[in-house]
Parts: structure tokens; C-alpha cells; sequence
């Protein structure tokens, strides 16, 4: 017997690596991880409360630095329900559905993946910019999207398009067309079938998604940057009034607005822990 | 038993499906509903929020002629803005491919303390916001921050250097690496493992023969997503980086200084060439990955 053979005469220390070599291994990875993930987050707390609890309430209350909070808000608000409707949708049409072209329709989906947020934030400029490709008919319009709020919404609702639609499509693929076919046959209606029989079986994947969606949306930088133009108080997001605090070194008000986008992580690591450890088999396609 | 058609039961049972059942040249028929609906959401959505835009940068791309394009995608600032973006880039992916694989290593195969911990701050690089850690990682690195105070005497200077770009890029990279290995890890039979060190295979040996070309792939995959996303990477480097043109300036940051100059054609010509040349640079990626997929699944 294999198993009986594999425990004699030392062969079994070449099924695993020996203590020391684990050590080693575990420790080197600890360092590293030590170094560039658990440093940054308590630097990040630390620095908020350096000059102390009132300091860290006056930065937080100041007026511009709600208003930042509050456009922050305001772009996820409209930019992740969206973003969950397309997703639901695509995933709808691409898992459920069999047809030409499938596999080019995912990896456009994947795109703003792919593209920095950057030039995100520059193709909005270069088509609803004063100069872009419809600045001219939009300003004949006195509709203003660059520099200000709408602009914002764009770029935040480009950068953080296929989180939904991401981990949707494989759970859906993987679950099948059985189970929508029997409510058919019973009697249920398109609407009927999605909500009664799709959607108990996609809930987590959903809430998943939109939780990573709603986290990229709130912190987005680079994207909603580009097309802000910085007017304080009015077109700036919660990392962008960072970015501006800390250039003018405002350290502990910089890294009181920072907090709470840190503490936001952590609760979205939190959450998405616990929704990974409960419902992990019913996540398992997304996550594979 | 055949079930009835006259209502509305479904054609998935019959053999042959009733003419009402439109069969679309392009896509084959089924008794689910709601196709037309989302298919035409999902591509007005996509067309109106991903593909216009992207048509927009090609269109006003060709409103210059290709000598100013030349000129704009070429200069020596650009030119040393690629090549830190690109160079800083494929060093974090290297350091992330070897971290990575350590890293999901010992999350499945070994039991420690902390693990879950371990396990989930590895997405706090996908969690955090870019310019939270921008500043984070630029006040540790600084020579008087927490890192930067251990390094200065040895003579290494992290922040507002290139090496301040790696190290932010290593950051943000790390979690594609981990994300992408672990599952193939966790799914590896252990079987050819024992089969290995039952033929007389060192540890190493059955790493290095058995383990490694499984994860590969996987391996490979991770490699080229933080490399394309540390290539775009904006936020979470310009603080740490000291952005001096000509040596510690990114590619995505010079297309910014250029939109603020209203030299939309210098910015338009930057983006495009990243965009192009981080798809000519996955493409043999890819190609590589699928590859080496079809070998390890003949073998």
C-alpha cells in the first residue's frame, strides 16, 4: 500500500518541507507582508491621531472636508445601483444564453480593468471636455460634465463598471439554466423566475460584488482626478481633498480624511471575509 | 409524456421546437426570457459608457498629423516616462511573482497564527483606496518615516526615487498573485506529490518538477495583471514618487501634466501609446499562459 510505504524509512519528510523550512518560509512572508500591508494601515491611523482626538474631530468637521464626504457619497450612490443593474443584466444575457461573439462581449466588459484610470479619466475629457469631440455642442447647451459633478459620476462609474458583471457571469454560468427552466414550465414569468429561482441563488455573489464596487467607487482616485478640476468644496472627492491636504502638508488632517476611507476598507475586507467564510461554496465560481 | 405547447410550456422538452421560438442566426434558441432586454442594456450600457469614450480617444487622436504625433509620443520626456513606468513595473510584477507564490504557498499548505488575518488583508491593496496608500506609503518610506529611518543610514533612499515607484507598484500588485495561485494550489491533487516522493523525489525535486508547472499558469496570469495594473497605477504612486521629469516622473502622471497644459494632443498620443503597448506586451502573456494551460492538461 502506497500510504503504508510513503510513512517508512524518512519518505514522509519529502511530503512536506522540514521545520526549519517552514519557519523560514513563514517568516519571510510575514516580513513582507508586515512591511507593505500591516504598516501602511496603522501608519495611516497613526498619523490621523498624532496630534491627538480633537485635532482628528476639527479635520473631520471642517465643512470643506464633509463636503468632500458627501460628493463621495453622491458619486457612489448613483454609480454602483447602476453599475448593479447593467451587471444583473449582463450576466442575465452572457450566462444564461448562448450565442455568437460571447467571449469578445466579456473581455469589453473587462475593459476599464485593463485601462489606467488615468486615461479613464482622459477619454471623458477627450469626448465632454471645452475642446473634446462634443465640448463645443454641450457648452451651446450650457451643460457643464467636465469639472464638474457629472463628470465625476462618469469617471466613477467607468472605473468601477465590471465589478458586478465580474463575479456575476461565472456564478451564473456555473449554476445553470435548469432550475429558470422548471419555473418556466411551471408556469412563471420571465420577472417571476429571475426573483423567485435566480436571484436566492446569486444573492451573495451580488452583495459581494457591489461591495468591492461600492469600495473602488468611494475611493477612486486617479479616474475622477483627471476630470475634477479640484474646485474645493464642490468637485472634490474624499481622496482627492486628501491629495490637496496633503500637499499643503496638513499631515493630520490629510490622514484623518484617509481614516475613514481606510476604515471603509477594513470593513469591506470584514465583510467580504465573512461572506467568503459563510456562504464560501456559494461564491465558489467567483472566486475560482 | 410530452408535456402540452398550447400554453406557455416550454420548448427545452420537444424535439422539435415550435416556430414561435425565434431561432437568431446568431444565437440558439431557448425558453428563457428577458434576452432582448438585457442583451440591448448591456450593449447600450457598454457602447454609451466604454466604447464611445474609447472611440473619442482615437478620434481626437487623428485630428493631429502623424509628425506631431511622432513628436508628442517621442520626446525625451515621454521617452523616460515609459521607460520608468514600464521598467518599475516589471520589477514589482517580478518581486510580486515571487512574493505571490510565497505568500499563497504558505496560506494553503501551512497552519500558523493569524492565518485568516493573513488571508484577508491580502486584498487590502484591492480595498484601500490608491491615494490612502500613496500617502501612507510616502510617510513610511520617507527618510524620517517609520521604513525610511532604518534605510537612510544604510545609504537606501526609497521615497522620491524610482525605487519608491517599485515599491508602491509592489503594493498595489501583490494581491493578483496570491488571488491567482491560491485556488490552483488549494485544487492540487496530492496525489503526484506522493507518487514523486515515493519515487525517490526530494522536497525540491517534486517543487520543482511536480508543483511548479502546475501553477504556472496561474502563475503567469497573476504576473501580467500586476504588471498591466501597476502600469496605469496613478494614485497610490505620484506621493511616494517625487515626480521629477526626467527621473522620477510615470507615464499616467505626464499625461495629467499635459491635460493641464490643454496639450491635448500630447496627452491623447501618451495615452494611446500606453494602452497600445501594454496590450502588445499581454498579448504574448496570454498566449504563453493558454499555452502552457494545453500542455499541463495533455500531461
Amino acid at each position: 500500500m502506497a500510504f503504508g510505504r510513503a510513512h517508512t524509512d524518512g519518505k514522509v519528510a519529502a511530503l512536506t518541507e522540514s521545520v526549519a523550512v517552514r519557519a523560514v518560509l513563514i517568516g519571510l512572508a510575514m516580513v513582507f507582508i508586515a512591511a507593505f500591508l500591516v504598516l501602511p494601515l496603522v501608519a495611516v491611523f497613526s498619523e490621523a491621531f498624532a496630534k491627538g482626538f480633537g485635532a482628528y474631530v476639527d479635520a473631520i468637521k471642517d465643512p470643506i472636508a464633509l463636503a468632500a464626504v458627501k460628493l463621495t457619497f453622491i458619486a457612489a450612490g448613483i454609480s454602483v445601483p447602476l453599475n448593479l443593474i447593467f451587471g444583473v443584466a449582463a450576466s442575465w444575457a452572457i450566462a444564461k444564453f448562448e450565442f455568437r461573439g460571447k467571449s469578445v462581449l466579456i473581455t469589453l466588459i473587462d475593459l476599464p480593468f485593463s485601462v489606467s484610470p488615468v486615461i479613464a479619466g482622459l477619454i471623458y475629457v477627450l469626448l465632454f471636455g471645452a475642446q473634446g469631440l462634443l465640448g463645443p455642442w454641450l457648452q451651446s447647451m450650457d451643460v457643464q460634465i467636465i469639472f464638474a459633478v457629472p463628470g465625476i459620476v462618469l469617471a466613477t462609474m467607468f472605473v468601477t463598471f465590471p465589478f458586478v458583471a465580474r463575479e456575476l457571469i461565472p456564478l451564473m454560468q456555473e449554476q445553470g439554466t435548469e432550475e429558470e427552466e422548471a419555473a418556466r414550465s411551471l408556469g412563471a414569468d420571465g420577472w417571476q423566475t429571475f426573483r423567485r429561482v435566480t436571484l436566492p441563488n446569486i444573492k451573495w455573489g451580488l452583495l459581494y460584488g457591489v461591495l468591492l464596487c461600492n469600495a473602488r467607487a468611494m475611493g477612486e482616485f486617479g479616474a475622477v482626478s483627471v476630470v475634477s478640476g479640484h474646485i474645493r468644496g464642490v468637485t472634490n472627492t474624499m481622496p482627492l481633498h486628501v491629495e490637496i491636504l496633503y500637499s499643503e502638508y496638513n499631515m493630520v488632517a490629510a490622514f484623518a480624511v484617509a481614516s475613514l476611507l481606510a476604515s471603509l476598507a477594513v470593513v469591506t475586507l470584514l465583510a467580504k471575509g465573512g461572506l467568503e467564510w459563510r456562504y464560501g461554496h456559494e461564491l465558489a465560481a467567483s472566486r475560482g | 409524456m410530452r408535456p402540452s405547447t398550447a400554453n406557455n410550456a416550454p420548448a427545452v422538452f420537444d424535439d422539435n421546437p415550435p416556430a414561435r421560438v425565434r431561432r437568431a442566426f446568431w444565437r440558439q434558441p431557448s425558453v428563457l426570457p428577458g434576452f432582448g432586454l438585457t442583451m440591448g442594456f448591456t450593449l447600450f450600457y457598454l457602447g454609451l459608457l466604454v466604447m464611445l469614450p474609447l472611440a473619442a480617444l482615437v478620434l481626437k487622436a487623428m485630428d493631429f498629423t502623424g509628425a506631431q504625433i511622432w513628436a508628442a509620443a517621442t520626446a525625451p520626456r515621454a521617452l523616460a516616462a515609459y521607460r520608468l513606468s514600464f521598467g518599475a513595473a516589471l520589477i514589482a510584477a517580478v518581486i510580486n511573482l515571487f512574493f505571490g507564490v510565497l505568500v499563497a504557498w504558505i496560506l494553503v499548505r501551512y497552519r500558523f497564527p493569524f492565518k485568516r488575518v493573513v488571508d484577508g488583508l491580502v486584498d487590502l491593496p484591492f480595498a484601500l483606496p490608491t491615494a490612502v496608500a500613496g500617502i501612507a506609503l510616502a510617510t513610511l518610506y520617507a527618510p524620517n518615516g517609520w521604513v525610511g529611518r532604518l534605510l537612510d543610514p544604510i545609504g537606501i533612499k526609497v521615497a522620491y526615487t524610482p525605487l519608491g515607484v517599485v515599491v508602491a507598484l509592489v503594493f498595489i500588485g501583490l494581491p493578483f498573485v496570491v488571488r491567482t495561485v491560491q485556488p490552483v494550489l488549494q485544487d492540487l491533487n496530492k496525489d503526484v506529490e506522493e507518487a514523486a516522493a515515493s519515487l525517490g523525489a526530494s522536497r525540491w525535486q517534486t517543487f520543482q518538477r511536480v508543483i511548479a508547472p502546475s501553477i504556472m499558469p496561474a502563475a503567469l496570469t497573476g504576473f501580467a495583471l500586476a504588471f498591466a495594473r501597476a502600469l496605469g497605477e496613478y494614485g497610490s504612486v505620484i506621493f511616494i514618487a517625487g515626480n521629477l521629469p526626467m527621473k522620477s516622473e510615470i507615464a499616467p502622471l505626464l499625461i495629467i501634466i499635459k491635460l493641464e497644459q490643454y496639450d491635448y494632443a500630447g496627452a491623447a498620443t501618451i495615452g494611446s501609446t500606453m494602452l497600445i503597448a501594454s496590450f502588445l506586451l499581454l498579448l504574448p502573456i496570454n498566449v504563453l499562459q493558454r499555452w502552457s494551460r494545453l500542455r499541463s492538461a495533455e500531461a
